[in-house]
Protein backbone atom coordinates (compact mmCIF):
# COMPACT_ATOMS: atom_id res chain seq x y z
CA UNK A 1 0.00 0.00 0.00
CA UNK A 2 2.63 2.49 1.10
CA UNK A 3 4.95 1.16 -1.58
CA UNK A 4 2.29 1.65 -4.21
CA UNK A 5 1.69 5.18 -3.05
CA UNK A 6 5.41 5.85 -3.12
CA UNK A 7 5.70 4.44 -6.64
CA UNK A 8 2.74 6.45 -7.79
CA UNK A 9 4.37 9.69 -6.63
CA UNK A 10 7.83 8.64 -7.76
CA UNK A 11 6.58 7.93 -11.29
CA UNK A 12 5.33 11.47 -11.56
CA UNK A 13 7.81 13.47 -9.52
CA UNK A 14 10.97 11.33 -9.47
CA UNK A 15 11.62 11.80 -5.78
CA UNK A 16 14.04 8.90 -5.32
CA UNK A 17 17.19 10.84 -6.26
CA UNK A 18 16.33 13.50 -3.70
CA UNK A 19 16.61 11.31 -0.65
CA UNK A 20 19.08 8.87 -2.20
CA UNK A 21 21.43 11.78 -2.42
CA UNK A 22 21.25 12.11 1.36
CA UNK A 23 21.18 8.40 2.11
CA UNK A 24 23.95 7.11 -0.12
CA UNK A 25 27.23 7.64 1.51
CA UNK A 26 29.55 5.27 3.23
CA UNK A 27 30.56 5.37 6.87
CA UNK A 28 34.26 4.62 7.08
CA UNK A 29 35.46 2.23 9.74
CA UNK A 30 37.42 4.77 11.75
CA UNK A 31 34.32 6.79 12.66
CA UNK A 32 32.14 3.80 13.48
CA UNK A 33 31.92 3.07 17.22
CA UNK A 34 30.75 -0.45 16.38
CA UNK A 35 34.30 -1.17 15.23
CA UNK A 36 36.40 1.12 17.39
CA UNK A 37 34.80 2.16 20.63
CA UNK A 38 36.92 5.31 20.79
CA UNK A 39 35.09 6.51 17.68
CA UNK A 40 32.29 7.63 19.98
CA UNK A 41 33.95 11.05 19.82
CA UNK A 42 32.51 11.34 16.32
CA UNK A 43 29.01 11.16 17.79
CA UNK A 44 29.15 14.50 19.54
CA UNK A 45 28.22 16.50 16.44
CA UNK A 46 25.23 14.28 15.76
CA UNK A 47 24.16 14.39 19.40
CA UNK A 48 24.39 18.18 19.38
CA UNK A 49 22.07 18.16 16.40
CA UNK A 50 19.71 15.81 18.20
CA UNK A 51 19.53 18.15 21.17
CA UNK A 52 18.95 21.11 18.85
CA UNK A 53 15.95 19.22 17.44
CA UNK A 54 14.70 18.65 21.01
CA UNK A 55 15.09 22.36 21.68
CA UNK A 56 13.10 23.31 18.61
CA UNK A 57 10.28 20.90 19.38
CA UNK A 58 10.03 21.66 23.10
CA UNK A 59 10.30 25.36 22.29
CA UNK A 60 7.30 25.11 19.98
CA UNK A 61 5.29 23.61 22.81
CA UNK A 62 6.48 26.26 25.27
CA UNK A 63 5.26 28.90 22.85
CA UNK A 64 1.73 27.53 23.22
CA UNK A 65 1.71 28.82 26.80
CA UNK A 66 4.31 31.52 27.04
CA UNK A 67 3.28 35.18 26.89
CA UNK A 68 6.12 37.64 26.18
CA UNK A 69 4.81 40.41 28.37
CA UNK A 70 6.17 41.50 31.73
CA UNK A 71 2.75 41.27 33.37
CA UNK A 72 2.12 37.74 32.23
CA UNK A 73 5.42 36.08 31.37
CA UNK A 74 6.18 34.77 34.83
CA UNK A 75 2.57 33.75 35.43
CA UNK A 76 2.45 31.86 32.17
CA UNK A 77 5.60 29.92 33.07
CA UNK A 78 4.30 29.26 36.57
CA UNK A 79 1.02 28.05 35.15
CA UNK A 80 2.77 25.79 32.66
CA UNK A 81 5.05 24.33 35.29
CA UNK A 82 2.57 23.76 38.10
CA UNK A 83 -0.88 23.50 36.54
CA UNK A 84 -0.49 22.08 33.05
CA UNK A 85 -0.23 18.30 32.68
CA UNK A 86 3.38 17.41 31.83
CA UNK A 87 4.20 21.11 31.66
CA UNK A 88 7.13 20.44 33.95
CA UNK A 89 8.53 17.97 31.44
CA UNK A 90 8.11 20.32 28.50
CA UNK A 91 9.82 23.15 30.33
CA UNK A 92 12.37 20.74 31.77
CA UNK A 93 13.32 19.48 28.32
CA UNK A 94 13.93 22.98 27.04
CA UNK A 95 15.76 24.03 30.20
CA UNK A 96 18.09 21.03 30.51
CA UNK A 97 18.36 20.72 26.75
CA UNK A 98 20.02 24.12 26.63
CA UNK A 99 22.75 22.92 28.98
CA UNK A 100 23.17 19.55 27.29
CA UNK A 101 23.42 21.25 23.89
CA UNK A 102 26.21 23.48 25.16
CA UNK A 103 28.08 20.53 26.66
CA UNK A 104 27.75 18.40 23.53
CA UNK A 105 28.79 21.28 21.31
CA UNK A 106 31.82 21.92 23.50
CA UNK A 107 32.86 18.26 23.28
CA UNK A 108 32.31 18.28 19.51
CA UNK A 109 34.49 21.38 19.18
CA UNK A 110 37.22 19.77 21.26
CA UNK A 111 37.19 16.59 19.17
CA UNK A 112 37.46 18.60 15.94
CA UNK A 113 40.20 20.73 17.45
CA UNK A 114 42.35 18.01 18.95
CA UNK A 115 42.06 15.86 15.85
CA UNK A 116 43.19 18.77 13.73
CA UNK A 117 40.09 18.13 11.62
CA UNK A 118 39.83 21.84 10.83
CA UNK A 119 42.87 21.76 8.59
CA UNK A 120 42.67 22.11 4.85
CA UNK A 121 40.21 21.66 3.22
CA UNK A 122 37.87 22.10 6.21
CA UNK A 123 38.81 25.63 7.34
CA UNK A 124 35.51 27.07 6.15
CA UNK A 125 33.48 24.58 8.08
CA UNK A 126 35.45 25.37 11.20
CA UNK A 127 34.63 29.07 10.79
CA UNK A 128 30.96 28.21 10.30
CA UNK A 129 31.28 26.08 13.43
CA UNK A 130 32.62 28.94 15.53
CA UNK A 131 29.72 31.08 14.30
CA UNK A 132 27.32 28.32 15.35
CA UNK A 133 29.03 28.27 18.73
CA UNK A 134 28.44 31.98 19.24
CA UNK A 135 24.85 31.69 18.03
CA UNK A 136 24.16 28.94 20.54
CA UNK A 137 25.60 31.02 23.37
CA UNK A 138 23.43 33.95 22.29
CA UNK A 139 20.39 31.66 22.32
CA UNK A 140 21.20 30.68 25.89
CA UNK A 141 21.66 34.30 26.89
CA UNK A 142 18.40 35.56 25.41
CA UNK A 143 16.39 32.57 26.59
CA UNK A 144 17.51 33.10 30.18
CA UNK A 145 15.50 36.33 30.44
CA UNK A 146 12.21 34.95 29.18
CA UNK A 147 10.79 33.40 32.41
CA UNK A 148 11.04 36.89 33.89
CA UNK A 149 12.00 35.70 37.35
CA UNK A 150 14.59 37.30 39.60
CA UNK A 151 17.63 35.56 38.18
CA UNK A 152 16.46 36.28 34.65
CA UNK A 153 16.07 40.00 35.16
CA UNK A 154 19.23 40.55 37.17
CA UNK A 155 21.51 38.43 35.00
CA UNK A 156 20.23 40.26 31.94
CA UNK A 157 20.80 43.57 33.64
CA UNK A 158 24.43 42.62 34.22
CA UNK A 159 24.82 41.48 30.61
CA UNK A 160 23.35 44.71 29.29
CA UNK A 161 25.63 46.75 31.55
CA UNK A 162 28.61 44.85 30.22
CA UNK A 163 27.53 45.51 26.66
CA UNK A 164 27.01 49.16 27.47
CA UNK A 165 30.53 49.49 28.85
CA UNK A 166 32.07 48.76 25.46
CA UNK A 167 33.29 52.03 23.97
CA UNK A 168 31.58 53.54 20.89
CA UNK A 169 29.19 50.76 19.94
CA UNK A 170 28.22 49.84 23.51
CA UNK A 171 25.41 52.27 24.12
CA UNK A 172 23.64 52.03 20.77
CA UNK A 173 23.97 48.24 20.94
CA UNK A 174 22.39 48.16 24.37
CA UNK A 175 19.50 50.30 23.15
CA UNK A 176 19.04 48.04 20.15
CA UNK A 177 18.90 44.89 22.28
CA UNK A 178 17.02 46.25 25.29
CA UNK A 179 14.74 48.72 23.54
CA UNK A 180 15.79 51.43 25.96
CA UNK A 181 19.01 53.06 27.08
CA UNK A 182 18.38 52.55 30.81
CA UNK A 183 15.36 50.38 31.56
CA UNK A 184 15.40 46.62 31.36
CA UNK A 185 11.68 46.15 31.04
CA UNK A 186 8.76 45.46 28.77
CA UNK A 187 10.65 46.37 25.59
CA UNK A 188 13.60 44.25 26.57
CA UNK A 189 11.46 41.19 27.13
CA UNK A 190 9.71 41.43 23.78
CA UNK A 191 12.97 42.07 21.98
CA UNK A 192 14.74 39.16 23.64
CA UNK A 193 11.73 37.02 22.83
CA UNK A 194 11.85 37.96 19.16
CA UNK A 195 15.62 37.44 19.05
CA UNK A 196 15.42 34.12 20.87
CA UNK A 197 12.52 32.72 18.88
CA UNK A 198 12.92 34.19 15.41
CA UNK A 199 16.24 35.82 14.64
CA UNK A 200 18.72 33.43 16.22
CA UNK A 201 16.97 30.17 15.22
CA UNK A 202 16.81 31.41 11.62
CA UNK A 203 20.52 32.14 11.76
CA UNK A 204 21.21 28.80 13.44
CA UNK A 205 19.31 26.80 10.81
CA UNK A 206 21.14 28.58 8.05
CA UNK A 207 24.53 27.91 9.63
CA UNK A 208 23.73 24.28 10.43
CA UNK A 209 22.54 23.87 6.84
CA UNK A 210 25.88 25.13 5.55
CA UNK A 211 27.70 22.99 8.13
CA UNK A 212 26.01 19.80 6.94
CA UNK A 213 26.31 20.71 3.29
CA UNK A 214 30.05 21.12 3.72
CA UNK A 215 30.43 17.87 5.66
CA UNK A 216 28.56 16.00 2.94
CA UNK A 217 30.67 17.65 0.27
CA UNK A 218 34.03 17.07 1.92
CA UNK A 219 33.38 13.85 3.75
CA UNK A 220 34.58 13.24 7.25
CA UNK A 221 38.29 13.71 7.90
CA UNK A 222 40.47 10.63 7.62
CA UNK A 223 41.97 8.63 10.46
CA UNK A 224 44.76 10.29 12.39
CA UNK B 1 42.17 25.90 -10.20
CA UNK B 2 39.96 22.90 -10.34
CA UNK B 3 36.81 24.69 -11.51
CA UNK B 4 34.52 21.72 -11.47
CA UNK B 5 37.06 19.34 -12.93
CA UNK B 6 36.86 17.07 -9.94
CA UNK B 7 38.29 17.38 -6.49
CA UNK B 8 38.61 14.76 -3.81
CA UNK B 9 38.38 15.72 -0.17
CA UNK B 10 37.47 12.36 1.18
CA UNK B 11 40.01 10.68 3.36
CA UNK B 12 42.32 13.29 4.68
CA UNK B 13 42.91 16.92 5.26
CA UNK B 14 46.61 17.19 4.72
CA UNK B 15 48.21 19.68 2.39
CA UNK B 16 48.13 18.87 -1.34
CA UNK B 17 50.53 16.45 -3.00
CA UNK B 18 54.14 17.62 -3.44
CA UNK B 19 56.90 15.87 -5.27
CA UNK B 20 58.59 15.10 -2.03
CA UNK B 21 55.78 13.07 -0.61
CA UNK B 22 52.78 11.90 -2.56
CA UNK B 23 49.76 12.78 -0.58
CA UNK B 24 46.72 11.76 -2.55
CA UNK B 25 43.73 11.11 -0.34
CA UNK B 26 42.28 7.65 -0.43
CA UNK B 27 38.78 7.06 -1.71
CA UNK B 28 36.17 5.57 0.60
CA UNK B 29 36.22 2.43 -1.52
CA UNK B 30 39.85 1.91 -0.56
CA UNK B 31 39.26 1.97 3.13
CA UNK B 32 39.44 -1.41 4.85
CA UNK B 33 36.44 -3.66 4.43
CA UNK B 34 34.53 -2.45 7.46
CA UNK B 35 33.18 0.64 5.77
CA UNK B 36 29.42 0.62 6.12
CA UNK B 37 26.54 2.07 4.21
CA UNK B 38 24.99 5.03 5.96
CA UNK B 39 21.51 4.03 4.88
CA UNK B 40 20.08 1.87 6.27
CA UNK B 41 22.79 0.05 8.29
CA UNK B 42 24.44 2.87 10.12
CA UNK B 43 21.34 5.01 10.41
CA UNK B 44 19.62 2.21 12.33
CA UNK B 45 22.47 2.12 14.86
CA UNK B 46 22.42 5.87 15.18
CA UNK B 47 18.70 5.63 15.80
CA UNK B 48 19.26 3.17 18.64
CA UNK B 49 21.93 5.31 20.24
CA UNK B 50 19.58 8.29 19.87
CA UNK B 51 16.79 6.39 21.63
CA UNK B 52 19.05 5.51 24.57
CA UNK B 53 20.25 9.11 24.76
CA UNK B 54 16.66 10.36 24.72
CA UNK B 55 15.66 8.05 27.57
CA UNK B 56 18.61 9.25 29.64
CA UNK B 57 17.73 12.84 28.86
CA UNK B 58 14.08 12.37 29.82
CA UNK B 59 15.17 10.82 33.12
CA UNK B 60 17.17 13.96 33.75
CA UNK B 61 14.15 16.17 33.10
CA UNK B 62 12.00 14.07 35.42
CA UNK B 63 14.54 14.11 38.25
CA UNK B 64 15.52 17.76 37.98
CA UNK B 65 12.68 20.19 38.05
CA UNK B 66 13.57 23.33 36.07
CA UNK B 67 14.14 26.16 38.54
CA UNK B 68 11.78 29.10 38.69
CA UNK B 69 12.41 31.97 41.06
CA UNK B 70 9.87 34.56 42.13
CA UNK B 71 8.66 37.07 39.62
CA UNK B 72 11.18 39.73 38.65
CA UNK B 73 11.16 42.71 40.97
CA UNK B 74 13.39 45.47 39.57
CA UNK B 75 13.25 47.40 42.83
CA UNK B 76 15.02 44.69 44.84
CA UNK B 77 18.57 45.99 44.62
CA UNK B 78 20.01 43.54 47.14
CA UNK B 79 19.63 40.57 44.82
CA UNK B 80 22.94 38.95 43.84
CA UNK B 81 22.84 38.37 40.07
CA UNK B 82 23.90 35.02 38.65
CA UNK B 83 24.13 34.01 34.99
CA UNK B 84 23.47 30.53 33.68
CA UNK B 85 26.35 28.16 34.50
CA UNK B 86 27.99 28.22 31.07
CA UNK B 87 28.58 31.96 31.35
CA UNK B 88 30.07 31.74 34.84
CA UNK B 89 33.67 31.79 33.62
CA UNK B 90 33.13 35.10 31.81
CA UNK B 91 31.33 36.49 34.82
CA UNK B 92 34.14 35.41 37.13
CA UNK B 93 36.75 36.97 34.86
CA UNK B 94 35.17 40.36 35.43
CA UNK B 95 35.71 40.08 39.16
CA UNK B 96 39.50 40.28 38.92
CA UNK B 97 40.98 43.71 39.44
CA UNK B 98 42.88 43.74 36.15
CA UNK B 99 39.76 42.85 34.23
CA UNK B 100 37.33 45.25 35.84
CA UNK B 101 37.02 48.84 37.01
CA UNK B 102 39.55 50.90 35.07
CA UNK B 103 40.64 47.79 33.24
CA UNK B 104 37.08 46.79 32.40
CA UNK B 105 37.90 46.78 28.70
CA UNK B 106 40.41 43.99 29.19
CA UNK B 107 37.86 41.69 30.77
CA UNK B 108 34.97 42.67 28.53
CA UNK B 109 36.57 42.99 25.14
CA UNK B 110 40.26 42.16 24.93
CA UNK B 111 40.42 38.71 26.51
CA UNK B 112 37.15 37.28 25.11
CA UNK B 113 37.84 38.98 21.78
CA UNK B 114 41.32 37.47 21.50
CA UNK B 115 40.02 34.06 22.48
CA UNK B 116 37.22 34.06 19.90
CA UNK B 117 39.48 35.45 17.18
CA UNK B 118 42.14 32.86 17.89
CA UNK B 119 39.52 30.10 17.81
CA UNK B 120 38.10 31.40 14.55
CA UNK B 121 41.52 31.62 12.93
CA UNK B 122 42.89 28.37 14.34
CA UNK B 123 43.10 26.65 10.93
CA UNK B 124 45.19 29.54 9.61
CA UNK B 125 47.47 29.74 12.62
CA UNK B 126 48.00 26.01 12.96
CA UNK B 127 48.74 25.32 9.31
CA UNK B 128 51.18 22.41 9.34
CA UNK B 129 50.30 19.08 7.79
CA UNK B 130 50.34 17.19 11.07
CA UNK B 131 47.06 16.37 12.77
CA UNK B 132 47.90 14.43 15.92
CA UNK B 133 47.68 16.58 19.07
CA UNK B 134 51.21 15.77 20.19
CA UNK B 135 52.61 16.85 16.83
CA UNK B 136 50.98 20.27 17.26
CA UNK B 137 52.27 21.29 20.68
CA UNK B 138 51.38 24.97 20.35
CA UNK B 139 47.78 24.46 19.27
CA UNK B 140 47.27 21.67 21.78
CA UNK B 141 48.95 23.66 24.55
CA UNK B 142 46.86 26.77 24.02
CA UNK B 143 43.64 24.82 23.85
CA UNK B 144 44.45 22.87 27.03
CA UNK B 145 45.28 26.15 28.71
CA UNK B 146 41.98 27.69 27.59
CA UNK B 147 39.98 24.69 28.74
CA UNK B 148 41.80 24.69 32.08
CA UNK B 149 41.09 28.41 32.47
CA UNK B 150 37.40 27.90 31.72
CA UNK B 151 37.15 25.10 34.26
CA UNK B 152 39.08 27.03 36.87
CA UNK B 153 37.05 30.23 36.47
CA UNK B 154 33.78 28.34 36.54
CA UNK B 155 34.90 26.54 39.67
CA UNK B 156 35.92 29.79 41.34
CA UNK B 157 32.58 31.37 40.49
CA UNK B 158 30.75 28.40 41.97
CA UNK B 159 32.65 28.31 45.26
CA UNK B 160 32.53 32.06 45.84
CA UNK B 161 28.80 32.31 45.19
CA UNK B 162 26.61 32.35 48.29
CA UNK B 163 24.16 29.67 47.26
CA UNK B 164 22.16 29.68 50.49
CA UNK B 165 21.40 33.41 50.39
CA UNK B 166 20.77 33.24 46.67
CA UNK B 167 18.25 30.50 47.20
CA UNK B 168 16.42 32.52 49.84
CA UNK B 169 16.38 35.57 47.61
CA UNK B 170 14.75 33.71 44.80
CA UNK B 171 12.08 31.80 46.70
CA UNK B 172 8.55 32.15 45.46
CA UNK B 173 6.52 33.40 48.44
CA UNK B 174 4.48 30.77 50.20
CA UNK B 175 1.13 32.23 49.22
CA UNK B 176 1.66 31.47 45.57
CA UNK B 177 2.35 27.80 46.15
CA UNK B 178 0.83 26.76 49.47
CA UNK B 179 -2.78 26.58 50.42
CA UNK B 180 -3.74 29.07 53.05
CA UNK B 181 -6.64 28.33 55.36
CA UNK B 182 -9.59 30.12 53.88
CA UNK B 183 -12.61 30.74 56.09
CA UNK B 184 -15.30 29.42 53.80
CA UNK B 185 -18.01 30.16 56.35
CA UNK B 186 -17.39 33.89 56.09
CA UNK B 187 -20.45 35.56 54.48
CA UNK B 188 -18.02 37.20 52.05
CA UNK B 189 -16.99 33.77 50.80
CA UNK B 190 -20.59 33.01 49.90
CA UNK B 191 -20.64 36.18 47.80
CA UNK B 192 -17.27 35.29 46.30
CA UNK B 193 -18.81 31.98 45.31
CA UNK B 194 -22.14 33.32 44.08
CA UNK B 195 -20.59 36.06 41.98
CA UNK B 196 -18.26 34.95 39.21
CA UNK B 197 -15.02 35.63 41.18
CA UNK B 198 -14.43 32.00 42.05
CA UNK B 199 -14.30 30.99 38.40
CA UNK B 200 -11.07 32.84 37.74
CA UNK B 201 -9.50 33.35 41.15
CA UNK B 202 -10.08 29.79 42.34
CA UNK B 203 -11.80 28.09 45.26
CA UNK B 204 -8.98 28.98 47.62
CA UNK B 205 -8.33 32.40 46.11
CA UNK B 206 -5.14 30.90 44.73
CA UNK B 207 -5.63 32.36 41.26
CA UNK B 208 -4.99 30.39 38.09
CA UNK B 209 -2.66 31.05 35.21
CA UNK B 210 -2.55 34.77 34.69
CA UNK B 211 -5.47 35.42 37.06
CA UNK B 212 -3.70 36.57 40.21
CA UNK B 213 -4.27 35.03 43.62
CA UNK B 214 -6.30 37.23 46.00
CA UNK B 215 -4.26 36.23 49.01
CA UNK B 216 -2.50 39.12 50.70
CA UNK B 217 -3.40 41.64 48.02
CA UNK B 218 -2.44 44.50 50.35
CA UNK B 219 -5.36 46.45 48.96
CA UNK B 220 -7.86 48.33 51.08
CA UNK B 221 -11.51 47.38 51.30
CA UNK B 222 -12.46 50.39 49.14
CA UNK B 223 -9.97 49.47 46.43
CA UNK B 224 -11.27 45.94 46.29
CA UNK B 225 -14.86 47.15 46.03
CA UNK B 226 -13.80 49.35 43.16
CA UNK B 227 -12.00 46.50 41.35
CA UNK B 228 -14.95 44.15 41.75
CA UNK B 229 -17.22 46.66 40.06
CA UNK B 230 -14.94 48.41 37.60
CA UNK B 231 -12.40 45.68 36.80
CA UNK B 232 -8.63 46.04 36.58
CA UNK B 233 -6.10 45.14 33.91
CA UNK B 234 -7.55 42.29 31.89
CA UNK B 235 -10.38 41.74 34.37
CA UNK B 236 -13.45 43.39 32.82
CA UNK B 237 -15.83 45.76 34.60
CA UNK B 238 -19.31 44.74 35.59
CA UNK B 239 -18.49 41.27 36.87
CA UNK B 240 -20.07 42.04 40.22
CA UNK B 241 -23.84 42.10 40.03
CA UNK B 242 -24.85 41.78 43.69
CA UNK B 243 -26.10 44.29 46.26
CA UNK B 244 -24.12 47.00 48.00
CA UNK B 245 -24.12 44.99 51.22
CA UNK B 246 -22.76 41.92 49.48
CA UNK B 247 -20.05 44.01 47.90
CA UNK B 248 -18.97 45.19 51.33
CA UNK B 249 -18.90 41.67 52.70
CA UNK B 250 -16.89 40.47 49.73
CA UNK B 251 -14.31 43.24 50.01
CA UNK B 252 -14.02 42.77 53.74
CA UNK B 253 -13.44 39.07 53.27
CA UNK B 254 -10.76 39.47 50.61
CA UNK B 255 -8.90 42.26 52.37
CA UNK B 256 -8.86 40.19 55.58
CA UNK B 257 -6.79 37.40 54.05
CA UNK B 258 -3.12 37.84 54.72
CA UNK B 259 -0.16 35.96 53.44
C1 LIG C 1 24.73 23.09 16.75
C2 LIG C 1 25.98 22.83 16.70
C3 LIG C 1 26.69 21.80 15.80
C4 LIG C 1 26.20 20.70 15.16
C5 LIG C 1 24.74 20.18 15.20
C6 LIG C 1 27.29 20.09 14.47
C7 LIG C 1 27.20 18.90 13.75
C8 LIG C 1 28.27 18.27 13.14
C9 LIG C 1 28.25 16.91 12.66
C10 LIG C 1 27.05 15.96 12.71
C11 LIG C 1 29.48 16.64 12.15
C12 LIG C 1 29.97 15.30 11.60
C13 LIG C 1 31.08 14.72 12.47
C14 LIG C 1 30.80 14.59 13.92
O1 LIG C 1 29.64 14.34 14.29
O2 LIG C 1 31.74 14.78 14.72
C15 LIG C 1 30.27 17.84 12.26
C16 LIG C 1 31.58 17.99 11.80
C17 LIG C 1 32.34 19.16 11.97
N1 LIG C 1 32.04 20.20 12.82
FE1 LIG C 1 30.24 20.51 13.70
N2 LIG C 1 28.42 20.82 14.65
C18 LIG C 1 28.10 21.87 15.47
C19 LIG C 1 28.96 22.83 15.95
C20 LIG C 1 30.28 22.94 15.55
C21 LIG C 1 31.20 23.86 16.14
C22 LIG C 1 30.88 24.81 17.29
C23 LIG C 1 32.40 23.70 15.46
C24 LIG C 1 33.73 24.41 15.64
C25 LIG C 1 33.96 25.47 16.34
C26 LIG C 1 32.21 22.68 14.45
C27 LIG C 1 33.17 22.28 13.51
C28 LIG C 1 33.06 21.12 12.76
C29 LIG C 1 34.05 20.68 11.78
C30 LIG C 1 35.33 21.42 11.37
C31 LIG C 1 33.59 19.44 11.29
C32 LIG C 1 34.28 18.53 10.28
C33 LIG C 1 35.11 17.55 11.09
C34 LIG C 1 35.64 16.40 10.31
O3 LIG C 1 35.45 16.32 9.10
O4 LIG C 1 36.27 15.55 10.97
N3 LIG C 1 30.91 22.23 14.54
N4 LIG C 1 29.52 18.82 12.89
Amino acid sequence: MLNKLYDWIDERVDITPLWRDLADHEVPEHVNPAHHFSAFVYCFGGLTFFVVVIQVLSGMFLAMYYVPDIERAWDSIYHLQYNVAYGKIVRGMHHWGASVAIVMMFLHTLRVFFQGAYKKPRELNWIVGVMIFLTMLALGLTGYLLPWDMKALFATNVTLNIIESVPLIGEPLRTLLAGDSVITGAQTLTRFFAIHVFFLPALLFLLIGIHFFLIRRQGISGPL
Amino acid sequence: MKRGKGMKFVGDSRIPATNRKPNIPKDYSEFPGKTEYFYPDFLLKEWLVGAVFLVGFLCLTIVGEPPLEREADPTDSSYIPMPDWYFLFLYQLLKYSYASGDYNLIGVLVIPGLAVTALMLAPFIDRGPKRRPKDRPIATGFMLLAVAAIFYLTWEAVVTHDWETAKQQGLISEAATEDIEIDTTHPGYAVYQAQSCIGCHGTNLEGSGSNPPLIGTEKSKEEIMDIAVNGIGSMPAGLFTGSEEELEQLAEFISSIEK
